[in-house]
């Protein structure tokens, strides 16, 4: 079985957010980008199923192929999906933002083309916490969808996938071809090794345009202005319980 | 304009939630009408019905709804849009999980978390775990957005509207349920507790958590949260994680104890009215945004807060 694993490229998550002050976005110049947390979710899972574990037979991937649409620096994240054990990468290359809905559209386009038998994606962005891409490459494949996973058991035609839903867990089985998105507890990524990362780099990435893909991803949402969220005020430091239980009764919580 | 409200509810009642969603929806303006996609949910649709601002419910029922499958819900809903410019769905997990999918087959650009309603299609949002607020104007025709619930004040319970029963979708849906592990809920729900107690990695093992944060939480009739740290080290359930990629939470009152601030965990709570800071490290970061900040060990403080709620009669 083939997997598709779709990598963003998005701002560390360590960073601090700057929003520029013409309101236009968020500050990006000369900041450390990185894999979205969630896709390396995605690829660690995908590798478990090619070289086994997780509870995955080995052999249960056969070939990993990783997806960045975005700017030509996004090659740098296929090739660190490439040292965590992905076979081959493909990037679209597109400036700007590109929303999920056209992320969704050269999405499908490529998996009519790759035929994968799974689609693993992150739950969310970091960056533009959407988490929408998954479920519409669900919608427009007509596959079936397991979002949130905390664990993925393969089972032949189908995969069993445990899902974190709001009141807890829930386990539902889809059909293959499907697409699985990751939650935070599904696995805990590998740091790429060294040798990996030099075996990386003569991995082959294949560069398309999203004319290449017949895909049309001008936005459909105009952004009127980035603005930084209303300030909280920090408060005091109380010295004791006593103190701090007459502030709360102060303020008309308790 | 008409705008469809997808309900939050367990089949008996609807969720508060859905509340105030419809309120969203009467910020957009129109007829709004409500959805309850349920299995044997005839107490959610009448509940449903007594949303203020609400012309019909909508009531599908069917086994596929027991689970709120996504497939389900898209093979419902993209029909009903004929009827509608917009629908909103709260920004819960199972709103999450279906909305793009309605979405992406109307050929939408969904606007996700909505925390404010500027024109029927103009909506702010926080991106970067709430570090930055993005204000959006859709151009497409029909809107799909999910809710923030958080930042809508709930439609009373005052109206009394028409249900209306909707074919349910026969399938087969490429997806099944199996099974699932929804806890009974002792506590207020984490999402609508006017009190929220959270607990982080201080708290060092699941008896730990449970020992400290119960009594606390019983005292002040809240909720119980968690850090994505406690949830990862086992010590909380998946589904008490607040932050960015967990719930989003605006009690009166929110008390962090072993908690150090991250951006990820404020984004999930910076809206509390009032928010309590318990953290041995006077440095950390929660202390910046904290009402009230209580420097030391948890192990001595929270004894102490207990002692002192009771003197005060809470
Ligand atoms: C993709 C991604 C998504 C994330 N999503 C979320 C999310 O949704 N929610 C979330 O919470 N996090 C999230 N995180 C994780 C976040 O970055 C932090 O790692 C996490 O919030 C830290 O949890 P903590 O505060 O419990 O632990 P720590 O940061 O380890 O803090 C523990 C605190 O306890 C204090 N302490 C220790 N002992 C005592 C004592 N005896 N008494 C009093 N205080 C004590 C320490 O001083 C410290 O400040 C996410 C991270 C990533 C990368
Ligand atoms: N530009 C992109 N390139 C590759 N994958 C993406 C891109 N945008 C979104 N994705 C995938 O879709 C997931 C959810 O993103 P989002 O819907 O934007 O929150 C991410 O975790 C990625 O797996």
């Amino acid at each position: 079985m083939k997997i598709i694993v779709p990598v963003k490229r998005v701002l560390d998550y360590n960073l601090k957010v700057r929003v520029k002050g013409d309101g236009s976005g968020v500050d990006l110049a000369n900041m450390k980008m990185s894999m979205n947390p969630f896709d390396e979710i995605a690829v660690e899972e995908a590798v478990r199923m090619k070289e086994g574990g997780g509870g995955h037979s080995p052999g249960s991937a056969t070939e990993i192929i990783a997806v960045s649409i975005g700017p030509d620096q996004a090659q740098e994240t296929l090739r660190t999906a490439l040292a965590m054990g992905a076979d081959r990468g493909i990037l679209v290359k597109a400036e700007g933002e590109v929303e999920p809905l056209a992320v969704a559209k050269l999405l499908k386009a490529i998996c009519d083309a790759e035929k994968p038998g799974l689609v693993i994606l992150g739950k969310q962005a970091i960056d533009d916490d959407s988490s929408q891409t998954g479920q519409m490459l669900a919608a427009l494949l007509d596959w079936p969808q397991a979002t949130f996973a905390s664990k993925i058991a393969l089972n032949g035609a189908k995969a069993n996938v445990t899902r974190e839903v709001d009141g807890g867990l829930q386990t539902i089985a889809v059909d293959l071809p499907a697409i699985v998105t990751t939650d935070l507890r599904l696995n805990e990524p590998r740091y790429a090794s060294l040798p990996n990362i030099m075996k990386a780099k003569k991995k082959p990435i294949d560069v398309k345009t999203p004319a290449d893909l017949g895909v049309d991803v001008s936005p459909r949402l105009a952004v009127v202005k980035v603005a930084d969220p209303p300030k909280r005020k920090g408060g005091v430091k109380v010295k004791t319980a006593a103190e701090l239980v007459a502030g709360l009764k102060a303020a008309g919580v308790i | 304009m008409a705008v469809l409200v997808v309900a939050e509810h367990d089949n008996a009642s609807v969720k508060d939630a859905t509340n105030k969603v419809v309120a969203a929806a009467a910020a957009i303006g129109g007829d709004v009408d409500v959805l309850v996609a349920g299995s044997n949910a005839g107490g959610a649709a009448a509940a449903a019905a007594k949303i203020a601002g609400v012309r019909k419910v909508l009531h599908a029922d069917g086994a596929p709804f027991a689970a709120q499958l996504a497939e389900a819900l898209e093979a419902l809903i993209v029909p009903l849009m004929a009827n509608y410019d917009a629908v909103l769905f709260p920004a819960s997990t199972t709103g999450k999980n279906a909305a793009p999918r309605v979405a992406a087959k109307l050929d939408v650009m969904q606007i996700s978390g909505v925390s404010a309603i500027e024109a029927p299609d103009t909506f702010v949002r926080p991106i970067y775990a709430g570090n930055a607020m993005l204000t959006v104007k859709s151009k497409d025709a029909k809107k799909v957005l999910t809710v923030l619930p958080t930042a809508f004040k709930a439609a009373a319970d005052t109206g009394s509207a028409q249900v209306e029963a909707v074919a349910a979708p026969a399938g087969p849906f490429k997806s099944a349920f199996v099974s699932d592990e929804i806890a009974a809920l002792e506590r207020p729900e984490l999402t609508a507790a006017k009190r929220v107690v959270s607990g982080g990695r201080a708290l060092g093992s699941s008896e730990e958590f449970h020992r400290v944060l119960e009594p606390l939480a019983d005292k002040l009739g809240a909720a119980i949260g968690a850090s994505r740290a406690a949830v990862d080290a086992g010590y909380a359930p998946n589904d008490f994680q607040v932050g960015q990629t967990g719930k989003m939470v605006a009690p009166e009152l929110y008390v962090a104890i072993g908690i150090s601030g991250a951006i990820q965990h404020l984004a999930g709570m910076k809206d509390s009215k009032v928010i309590v800071a318990i953290n041995k490290d006077e440095e950390a970061p929660i202390f910046q945004i904290a009402d009230f900040g209580l420097v030391g060990d948890y192990r001595v403080l929270v004894p102490q807060l207990l002692e002192e709620l009771g003197k005060a009669g809470v």
